[in-house]
């Protein structure tokens, strides 16, 4: 299977590619006030009007300024059982990887920092992990958090 | 992109010709010998049987074809519309329409044999109910003596089914028409075993002076002879589909699609143009306002597009006032006007079942019946009027009935007994009108099953303000009530005004905005510490933007307020900064971002940015939460 891979900070994650629609370089952020603050903005793809998720977020990752390397990777993704155009911040897009769906480890049990139901597995390159994350448990928390226009702006 | 799938072809083409069979049924109904209707039904019956079979809707099909077998008959004239075979023949296309989504065909037998049994009635017509031909004319002083006509066609209806004509052949020209004197006889045609005696009951006081025949007719064979006749004189639904431009059927996604399209060709297009205002080059700036001007006439033809007549909705409620009608025992009949009133195909959507309930409302409540309305000396058919309407950039939606009217009374009564308002409170009695909507009113006396329980108005209100339109309602004492809806012309574009709160753009609906002031010079403190707006003596609640959205950015020094309403209550919505009107493309926002709470969509500016729209409806709630926490705590933004 073909993976898009990814940088988020000294991470690296794998994207199935079959879900990648397009990736933009840097363009203007519009932050949604009230949203949760891993997908607290939107932005203009091309006259279309994407949001925009933070995976730093969700794995607790620290969030640098972007630079000329970060990228915006949208992506199609079942939301509540609809379709939807999400974008995600890299820190930096790598490349494409070719990996045998047999080769996936499930995501080890303790010595993560992370929530595992978010980790669908890991492949391990050389002495490298990288990270695929189940997209669809992530939207789908972000998407039934609701307002935090009262509350705190934390993780789903 | 993906297949489509075949089976959802032949859905899509189904639901058209049910609809326009359901469509041609009732105007049969009308007219029941409309011979270019019968052939209109026939024809939609074998295409759907056809295409059905095509696609293996077996079950379907099979229905179908014993449907048109029945009808088939009553093509060759061999049996007669009756509305009792209008109504069975209406509940055979729902079943229709319940196969075509996957019911089962549990109800299919008993509708076809029915169906047969009155299809084969109809030619057994000499053994049992035969067509008699019954002539009177009134004597000329009837009237002037008390004699009530339509009263006695109503009568001459209860006999059996009846079909009446006016002979107007005795009306004398208009310089010599007595206007006290009756001068038109009636034709009525019964299916009946015998009349005769039910119908000299009829005329029982009037006997001596007036001329009545009663002549049967030969059951088959004459009514066979002329029923065509009279189709084609008539006017024939026929008409419409010739008149009808040639149309392509194209899926709402690649609507969207294009609709996208052209949004990043106007981004585009304001860059071009940016650039050209840079390098001052003729030819430049001269391609720049070739495309700019492109661009616009493009933008329009695609808002064009996806603007759908209203008849396509008001269609339906034909049906639902036809079935009402049966359903309540009350005599309506159903009026419209402007069904060719184009309005944004989602408005059209979204419309139908505020709708469906304003009209259910107005059959059940706001009707009559039938004793009640000849008692007040009202015809005993009620009337519903359907019309639509543009006016400047709003369209009109107005359902009214000639009932009863609103009973301000007892609406005050009932709303002061809900706790909707305080017993002593004054009102207008356009304010009691308007209680009709509030969340949990109900006046009917008894729940009826069609009505529902007090939920509804309210929901209609809430439906149409998230169309960003609003409600009126007008209503006179035994005359009828009035309810109009006024509508954006289309959703996809609103007026808007453009401020800035720190670094973000937002956008404010026009239709919700009432005035913009300075805010240091309206801050007014009540003695408990609350603090409000005053407005020309009035206290409005104030949301300061800047803490609802957590800005960071430094504030100006002068904050505006934009006052905004929605319903009854008022808000002021303190910004940074007004920076215009701007007319912008609504788009919806994900599912992510839907419940963000403040905003009911987000629009690309000219420069590519993106801004939110604030949703009046949301923060003026939000500001009726905040005066009254006010009283609770001090709140720390009074301080600041």
């Amino acid at each position: 299977m073909t993976y898009l891979i990814l940088r988020l900070h000294d991470e690296t994650f794998a994207i199935d590619a079959e879900v990648v629609r397009s990736i933009v370089e840097r363009i203007p952020v519009t932050d949604v006030p009230g949203a949760p603050l891993a997908a607290s903005g939107l932005i203009n793809v091309r006259g279309r009007i994407v949001p925009l998720a933070d995976l730093r977020v969700i794995f607790d990752l620290p969030r640098p300024e972007p630079d000329e390397n970060t990228r915006f990777v949208v992506l199609e993704i079942d939301v509540a059982g609809e379709q939807i155009a999400i974008a995600i911040i890299a820190d930096k897009v790598v490349g494409v990887g070719e990996f045998e769906a047999a080769d996936m480890l499930p995501p080890p049990n303790s010595g993560m920092r992370w929530p595992t139901e978010y980790v669908r597995g890991v492949f391990v390159r050389e002495d490298d992990f990288i990270i695929i994350p189940s997209l669809e448990a992530i939207f789908n928390a972000i998407e039934s958090a609701g307002s935090f226009i009262e509350k705190e702006r934390v993780l789903p | 992109m993906s297949s489509v799938d075949p089976k959802d072809t032949f859905r899509a083409e189904a639901n058209d010709l049910l609809e326009q069979l359901e469509k041609d049924l009732l105007d049969l109904s009308a007219s029941p010998d409309s011979g270019s209707l019968i052939d209109g039904v026939f024809r939609a019956l074998h295409t759907i049987k056809g295409s059905g079979a095509m696609f293996g809707f077996t079950v379907i099909a099979d229905f179908v074809h014993a449907f048109e077998t029945a009808f088939d008959r009553v093509r060759k004239g061999e049996a007669k519309v009756t509305p009792e075979l209008v109504n069975l023949a209406l509940r055979a296309r729902d079943n229709i329409c319940a196969l075509i989504d996957g019911g089962d065909d549990a109800a299919s037998a008993g509708i076809l044999s029915e169906l047969d049994r009155i299809v084969s009635g109809g030619t057994a017509a000499g053994a049992g109910a035969s067509t008699w031909t019954v002539r009177f004319k009134l004597a000329g002083d009837a009237v002037a003596n008390g004699a009530n006509p339509v009263l006695l066609l109503d009568e001459i209806r209860a006999i059996g089914p009846t079909r009446i004509t006016a002979i107007t052949d005795d009306v004398p020209a208009l310089a010599d028409l007595d206007p006290e004197a009756l001068h038109l006889a009636w034709e009525a045609e019964i299916e009946h075993i015998d009349p005769t005696e039910a119908i000299e009951d009829v005329f029982l006081f009037l006997r001596d002076d007036m001329e009545l025949s009663i002549v049967r007719r030969d059951p088959v064979g004459e009514s066979d002879a002329d029923a065509p006749k009279a189709a084609d004189s008539g006017p024939a639904a026929g008409v419409g589909q010739d008149g009808v431009a040639p149309a392509i059927r194209v899926s709402a996604e690649r609507l969207d699609e294009l609709m996208d399209r052209v949004g990043e060709l106007v981004t585009a297009q304001a860059r071009l143009s940016q650039l050209a205002n840079i390098f001052k080059d003729p030819s430049l700036s001269a391609l720049a306002e070739d495309f700019e001007r492109l661009t616009s006439g493009m933008r329009e033809t695609t808002m064009e597009i996806r603007m759908v007549p209203i008849g396509t909705i008001f269609g339906r409620f034909r049906r639902l006032v036809h079935d009402l009608s049966c359903e309540l025992g009350k005599d309506i009949a159903l009026d419209m006007d402007g069904e060719d009133t184009e309005l944004d195909k989602t408005v059209i959507e979204r419309l139908a079942d505020p709708m469906v309930h304003l009209i259910r409302n107005a059959c059940d409540h706001g009707l009559e019946t039938t004793a009640q309305r000849l008692t007040a000396g009202k015809g005993g058919q009620g009337t519903i009027r359907l019309q639509a309407a543009c006016s400047g950039t709003e369209v009109r939606v107005i359902i009214s009935d000639d009932g009863a009217g609103l009973d301000v009374a007892r609406i005050r009564a009932r709303a002061i007994e809900a706790g909707i308002i305080p017993a002593d409170r004054e009102m207008s009695e356009e304010e009691v009108h308007q209680l009709i909507f509030e969340p949990g009113f109900s006046t009917a006396r008894e729940v009826t099953a069609l009505s529902g329980r007090g939920v509804g108005m309210d929901v209609v209100k809430r439906t149409i303000e998230a169309l960003h339109g609003h409600i009126t309602v007008s209503s006179r004492p035994a005359e009828g009530t009035r309810i109009c809806l006024h509508l954006p012309l289309t959703l996809a574009i609103i007026d808007g005004i453009l401020v800035r709160v720190g670094d973000g753009k937002f956008t404010i609906p026009l239709t919700a905005v009432e005035e913009c002031v300075e805010l240091d010079d309206n801050i007014a403190e009540t003695e408990r510490g609350r603090s409000f707006l005053n407005i020309r003596g009035t206290l409005v609640p104030y949301i300061r933007l800047r803490q609802l959205f957590g800005t960071r950015a430094p504030a100006d020094p002068y904050p505006k307020v934009v006052i905004i309403s929605s319903g009854e209550n008022r808000v002021g919505l303190v910004v940074d900064q007004i920076l215009g009107n701007s007319q912008t493309v609504i788009k919806q926002l994900s599912r992510l971002h839907a419940r963000a709470g403040a905003f009911s969509g987000a629009t690309v500016l000219g420069d590519g940015a993106v801004a939110l729209i604030l949703d009046p409806s949301a923060l003026v709630s939000r500001g009726k939460v905040e005066a009254g926490e006010a009283d609770r705590k001090r709140p720390a933004e009074l301080a600041a």
